[in-house]
């Protein structure tokens, strides 16, 4: 079981993609809106503002999953073997799972942090070759799409913990400062953006572990190995340590506030530089595709 | 629609002019009652404040609605109305409309924001409903004046900034803390400021006071009233771990909270934040506590930054508000607008007929005998088709105008060009019989 591929034979280079490309611009232009919206609803602190940037990060999203379907099919194999395929799927992840945030703890402004980072993203995936490449048919299998929905929900679950952290500094700087005034008023109590960060942190990590566990069961299949010491699994391992060692601070020393927070943006900044270190200097994800 | 406000409040007049001039309960029926009978005015409400006295009326005409109200004003008062009349704002029409919604909205209040307004406003207008002086203008525009002030609480933050010193402690415990319900506070020093500080806690939910004094007794004394637990001052620092609100208010020459203390507390919370309050001068608890992680120190002087800050916020949700109000003035009088132009038309029609079936009258009388009836019924029905044609234009203009900015214009000018006034009074009571 899994050995064999379950969709049709992967397409050589210059398989139209024109479909999605379209959406992919679209999506570029949605988030753009929506970013400026939440920048507004920072600056002018109108609610009006808040409420058009979640119905046009709604909107992103749509298109966003339009995207990632039109190239699924365009392809024919799962959408995440360039760069450029990994980015568009990271955005689409981070955004569904602020909706699902959103659901729980209607943090709106949480959003003025979502839009910009998947705006990033999916401007990154705008420099990058948009061409459909091939996926060798070994590296297809049952267990990738698992895979790789594990990994970017992982790693997206870290991202909200990163703005969580962030917004936990700023409101922190504001209130040690006793200068109260700009996104003061907009943010949530420290004690909230603690607990949620944690909370989100717990998730990923637990979403990560199992991305490892998938990952090494895939790598067997495809190459005879659960671990071959790649640059990916060499980075997985350090995210998946530091995010460990943070946990068991905070369970065992109490590393909470303000140092909780720091370690939480260190992290996540080490796990986005070697995101995009190893997809820029290895060629799509995990350099499998050389 | 010939609404007006005229009234005054605390930027328009001093407090030795407010006070002659406000409704108590005892006589605002009476009030409403003559305003309604002996000044000629259709529909009225009394809005009486220690701020504000201001009374919304619906006349017949604008200016004669004016003349009454301040005329009222003035006797009712007893004073001069050329002294009262410079103190007197008056708003006319859509001015008026605007100027309620503000008012409810507490834009218009000495305290932007505050929300003690809009219940009295809703008394206000519960008393003239009571005395049966609010009509169908008045009915709609007070229910519509209730929706847009809720409307802009829920949409603004309007009422969400704290402006007294204790008030502001308290919304920072709350930004600090999120839920405040379960937290401990201690009380350093139980003179009066720490008592109204512990007032607010407790009245957000605080779980336990804990108060520590100078003299033991008084400690234990406070703590009765707020059914909490006395410490001994000596003792209290091997309390403080358990303590997550600090109101610090002795008179003690030096800092009886310093950093190392706290930095050892930390530990022992597993570093749960602590909020410490300093509203002792001098002070009693080292600003350099500040600097531990965790921990944040306000003195007298910060919590008075705070409620500036929070004061320069509500401004700015203001201008949210104003905006709110501009579109539903739009709706207002989409409303009003309908109103007035459909009577209109009915009591056009109306006085046409009047005149074409008493005319009829005298012709028939004239000829007594000499029409058969299939000619009377020619003559009927031709009597009609004139008024029919005659009306046909002016009619829909009317519809068409009634829209437009010259709307109340066209409307006005058909009622004045036909002498419409007996015609609609009649309307407006057979519509109040149906109420």
């Amino acid at each position: 079981m899994g050995r064999v591929s379950p969709y049709p034979a992967s397409g050589s280079i210059g398989r139209n993609n024109q479909m999605s490309l379209i959406f992919f611009y679209i999506t570029v232009a949605v988030y753009i809106v929506s970013t400026v919206l939440y920048f507004g609803y920072l600056t002018t602190h109108r609610e009006r503002l808040l409420d058009f940037g979640k119905y046009a990060l709604i909107g992103a999203f749509s298109v966003n999953t339009i995207t990632i379907l039109g190239r699924w099919m365009e392809a024919g194999r799962t959408p995440a073997a360039s760069f450029h395929e990994s980015l568009i799927l990271f955005a689409w992840v981070t955004v569904g799972l602020y909706f699902v945030i959103l659901y729980k703890y209607r943090l709106s402004v949480l959003g003025a942090f979502v839009a910009p980072f998947s705006l990033m993203l999916i401007l990154t995936a705008s420099f990058m070759p948009k061409e459909i490449v091939p996926l060798a048919p070994v590296l297809e299998s049952y267990w990738l799409p698992f895979h790789i929905l594990l990994a970017f929900l992982g790693n997206a679950s870290f991202a909200l913990a990163f703005f969580f952290a962030l917004m936990y500094l700023i409101q922190n700087h504001y209130l040690k400062s006793r200068k109260l005034g700009g996104t003061y008023f907009l943010l949530p109590s420290l004690e909230v953006l603690d607990e949620v960060g944690y909370r989100c942190i717990s998730y990923g990590f637990t979403l990560l572990t199992l991305a490892m566990i998938t990952g090494a069961i895939w790598s067997e299949y495809a190459t005879g190995n659960y671990w071959e010491w790649k640059h990916r699994q060499i980075f997985s391992l350090i995210e998946w340590l530091l995010y460990a060692a943070l946990l068991h601070g905070r369970l065992t020393v109490g590393w909470r506030g303000r140092k909780a927070a720091l370690l939480s943006t260190a992290a996540f900044c080490v796990m986005i530089c070697s995101y995009f270190i190893i997809n820029i200097l290895a060629g799509g994800a995990h350099g499998l595709l050389r | 629609m010939n609404l007006v406000i005229v009234g005054l409040n605390h930027k328009s007049a001093t407090v030795e002019i407010r006070e002659k001039l406000s409704y108590s309960d005892e006589i605002l029926g009476d009030s409403l009652k003559a305003l309604c009978g002996s000044y000629g005015v259709n529909e009225c409400v009394i809005l009486s404040t220690c701020n504000r006295v201001e009374i919304s009326a619906v006349s017949s005409d604008i200016e004669k609605g004016v003349w009454e109200v301040k005329r009222f004003l003035a006797e009712s008062s007893k004073i001069p109305l050329e002294e009262l009349d410079e103190h007197l704002y008056v708003h006319k029409g859509q001015d008026a409309v605007r100027h309620l919604f503000r008012v409810a909205a507490g834009l218009d209040s000495m305290v932007v924001g505050e929300p003690q307004i809009l219940g009295q406003v809703k008394d206000a207008y519960g008393n003239a409903v009571h005395f049966d002086t609010a009509g169908v203008v008045l009915n709609k525009l007070y229910h519509k004046t209730f929706s847009v002030a809720k409307r802009i609480r829920t949409e603004t933050r309007i009422g969400a900034a704290a402006v007294s010193i204790s008030f502001a402690a308290v919304e920072l415990g709350k930004k600090i803390f999120g839920d405040i319900t379960g937290k401990t506070v201690m009380l350093i020093g139980a003179g009066e400021m720490a008592e109204l500080a512990a007032r607010h806690f407790l009245n957000a939910g605080v779980r336990e006071i804990m108060i520590t004094n100078r003299t033991y007794e008084r400690a234990v004394e406070l703590s009765r009233t707020f059914n909490g637990t006395a410490i001994m001052l000596r003792e209290f620092p091997h309390f403080l771990k358990e303590v997550d609100i600090v109101v610090a208010s002795t008179a003690s020459p030096k800092f009886i909270i310093k950093p190392e203390m706290v930095r050892e507390v930390m530990r022992e919370r597993k570093y749960a934040p602590m909020f410490f309050i300093d509203i002792s001068v001098p002070r009693n608890i080292d600003p350099l506590v500040n600097n531990v992680d965790g921990s944040y120190v306000y003195d007298v002087d910060d919590l008075e930054n705070v409620v500036n800050a929070n004061l320069k916020e509500r401004s700015k949700e203001a201008g949210e508000a104003e905006t709110i109000i501009d579109e539903e003035i739009d709706v207002f009088y989409q409303w009003v607008k309908s109103l007035n132009v459909v009577p209109t038309i009915i009591a056009l029609k109306n006085s046409f007929n009047d005149i074409r079936k008493s005319e009829m009258q005298k012709a028939f009388s004239m000829m007594n005998d000499d029409l058969t009836d299939k000619q009377r019924e020619t003559i009927d029905a031709m009597t009609v088709a004139i008024i029919k044609k005659i009306l046909h234009n002016p009619v829909q203009h009317l519809k068409r105008e009634a829209d437009t900015v010259d709307g109340d214009f066209y409307i006005e000018a058909s009622r004045k060009l036909f002498d419409l006034s007996e015609e609609l009074d009649k309307q407006k009571k057979a519509q109040n019989s149906e109420d």
